[in-house]
């Protein structure tokens, strides 16, 4: 491997049913920006059937090139005909960095493809960067977000990363920007296809909203303490229009269902206003939620280290504050 | 039918804290224990052997000490234990431990190999569709549950974001499994009896079917540049005040940032 022959920023665009994820669109946002840092181009990979007419889109977002590979193989995602695409096209133009979602996707095609082009993966990355001498600079939390690491891949190429939704910024979309779509046409193996076949596919019901689109969280823990404890804050969140969130504990107690979860091991949030409710602030809680604009906790222990990152702390009961803001707002 | 689990010990991340001043991570008197997802791995495959009567190694890489959860899994149920020990596996990224580990499963029978989804220390979720590639089978990561269809075929059940799948999957073939597809058995008083009588197999280097420049941290394509913890923010304001001012406080702040008028 000639590691001079590798170059440009590779972003795996992730669609479901058709459409873009967001975390694509962040992805090349953050794509542009390192692109530029190394005189680089930034060249999108869109998979799927039916989605050549996504491709302007990926454009729009910062896409200098796009590699569209059209074909029924790809019409729901599967890890072979996944993988067998992405390494033909890495294969045939040598990308230096390439960038998936750490979404369910890109967490299962992700290792798959490392191990097939014997390169270096690192995960779920919170920041990617170019040092002054131009190395890639891959962060990400560790054991359970107490400890930052600070990952490189220095002789393997491509240098790929996966990225949580909801860390990047996505850029502004752009119709004015111009690029070029390459539709690259794929002879599968399918004797490797043919190993697995999806029977159903089944959408379970939408109660939830996506938490990490919300501009206000209400997000309870310990100290919320059970299903009477979050009544009282969804009928805040009612008030306020805003959405109700949790920690670890109360996923785990069965109180609330995982997609609400905030944290290392549930979803990433930065909202505008972030309610830290009976929530003591252990370190993987605050690896989801640190990046919120602005944090009021409110505790009983006026030790708890939620105090520590919160911008406004009140020392008191959940119990008995919530429902009286809730009450006065109303008026 | 064989089914091989593979298992790693793990730090239980939940019990680590921060030094308050220096803001470091305390490493001392932290447990140690079987990865909750790879439990869960184990569970399903020792659900198989009740119901067919599966044969079920766990297979873990990692010094001696992570013997304990070897005998632990032996008193959960399972049939056989390896442990990989050699100073070459040492500093292995996840592309160097998946070679270690399918290099070991290559010289072992399975129709099924099970991984956990992630390791709670890294979180990664990488191995186990590394360990696919490796040895050139299918993979089903998110698994949340599974039945044996019979013949050289089981469905299974995997979680995505809006939903989940069912699969018809063709073995042998990898699965992730998640911790939270099921409840772990306790171990019984009978198989912590036999735990320790039961023996563990110690593999070198030298037993593993790999080229030696695929091992630990020479085989490894990343390296940690540099790890920090993120520090401390100075505190917040904090109030110790009666609720009615509370909400004083809190409503003051909401219209300050525009959230009510």
């Amino acid at each position: 491997m000639v590691k001079s022959n590798y170059k440009d920023i590779y972003v795996f665009v992730e669609q479901r049913g058709g459409i873009i994820q967001n975390v694509a669109l962040e992805l090349l946002g953050k794509a542009r920006e390192l692109a530029d840092a190394l005189n680089e181009k930034v060249c999108a990979v869109l998979l799927g059937h039916a989605i050549s007419n996504k491709a302007q889109e990926c454009i729009y977002y910062g896409a200098d090139t796009v590699f569209c590979v059209d074909a029924p193989e790809l019409e729901t995602y599967l890890t072979e005909p996944y993988a067998q695409a992405i390494c033909r096209i890495v294969n045939d133009n040598c990308p230096g960095i390439l960038l998936l979602g750490a979404t369910t996707i890109g967490r299962d095609l992700g290792p798959r493809v490392s191990a097939r082009l014997e390169t270096g993966l690192t995960a779920d990355c919170t920041a990617l960067a170019i040092s002054d001498k131009g190395d890639f600079l891959m962060t990400r939390p560790a054991f359970g977000g107490n400890l930052m690491a600070t990952i490189i891949c220095k002789e393997h190429r491509p240098q790929m990363s996966t990225v949580r939704p909801g860390v990047m910024q996505k850029g502004l979309r752009d119709t004015q920007r111009k690029g070029k779509i390459e539709n690259v046409s794929i002879q599968f193996d399918h004797s490797k296809i043919n190993k697995i076949r999806i029977i159903d596919t089944v959408k379970q019901e939408k109660t939830r909203i996506d938490i990490t689109e919300a501009r206000v969280l209400v997000s309870g823990g310990r100290g919320v303490g059970n299903e009477e404890g979050f009544k009282l804050l969804r009928q805040l969140a009612k008030t306020i229009d805003a959405q109700v969130s949790s920690s670890r504990a109360m996923v785990d107690a069965g109180v609330m269902p995982h997609e609400c979860q905030v944290g290392q091991t549930g979803k990433t949030v930065r909202p505008d206003i972030y309610f830290a409710l009976g929530i003591s602030g252990a370190i993987q809680h605050l690896a989801g939620m640190e990046e919120s604009k602005y944090i009021i906790a409110i505790n009983k222990d006026k030790f708890a280290p939620i105090f520590q990152i919160a911008d406004l702390g009140i020392v008191g009961d959940v119990k008995q504050i919530v429902p009286l803001l809730t009450e006065k707002l109303k008026k | 039918m064989n089914i091989i689990v593979c298992i790693k010990q793990v730090p239980d991340t939940t019990e680590i804290r921060l030094d308050p001043v220096k803001g470091t991570m305390i490493r001392e008197g932290v447990p140690s224990i079987m990865n909750p997802d790879d439990k869960g791995g184990l569970e399903m495959a020792l659900q198989l052997k009740d119901l067919y009567g599966a044969h079920v190694t766990v297979l873990t890489m990692g010094p001696h000490q992570a013997e304990a959860i070897l005998r632990e899994a032996f008193a959960m149920g399972a049939d056989k234990a390896i442990l990989l020990t050699d100073k070459k596996f040492a500093g292995a990224d996840t592309l160097a431990t998946s070679h270690t580990l399918a290099g070991a499963l290559r010289s072992l029978d399975y129709d099924l190999i099970i991984t956990g989804r992630q390791a709670i220390d890294g979180d990664t979720a990488q191995v186990g569709p590394q360990i696919a590639e490796h040895l050139d089978l299918p993979q089903v990561t998110y698994v949340e549950n599974l039945q044996y269809d019979g013949d050289k075929q089981i469905t299974v059940r995997k979680s995505i974001e809006d939903g989940y799948q069912l699969l018809e999957v063709e073995i042998p073939c990898v699965l992730t499994v998640l911790s939270s597809s099921n409840e772990a058995r306790y171990m019984s008083v009978r198989g912590i009896m036999e735990a320790f009588e039961k023996e563990i197999e110690i593999w070198n280097s030298d037993r593993i079917t790999i080229n030696a420049d695929k091992l630990g941290l020479n085989g490894s394509p990343t390296r940690v540049a540099k790890s920090f913890t993120k520090g401390l923010k100075p505190a917040s304001q904090l109030y110790e005040v009666s609720p009615a001012e509370a909400v004083d406080i809190i409503i003051n702040k909401l219209k300050e940032k525009h959230i009510v008028n």
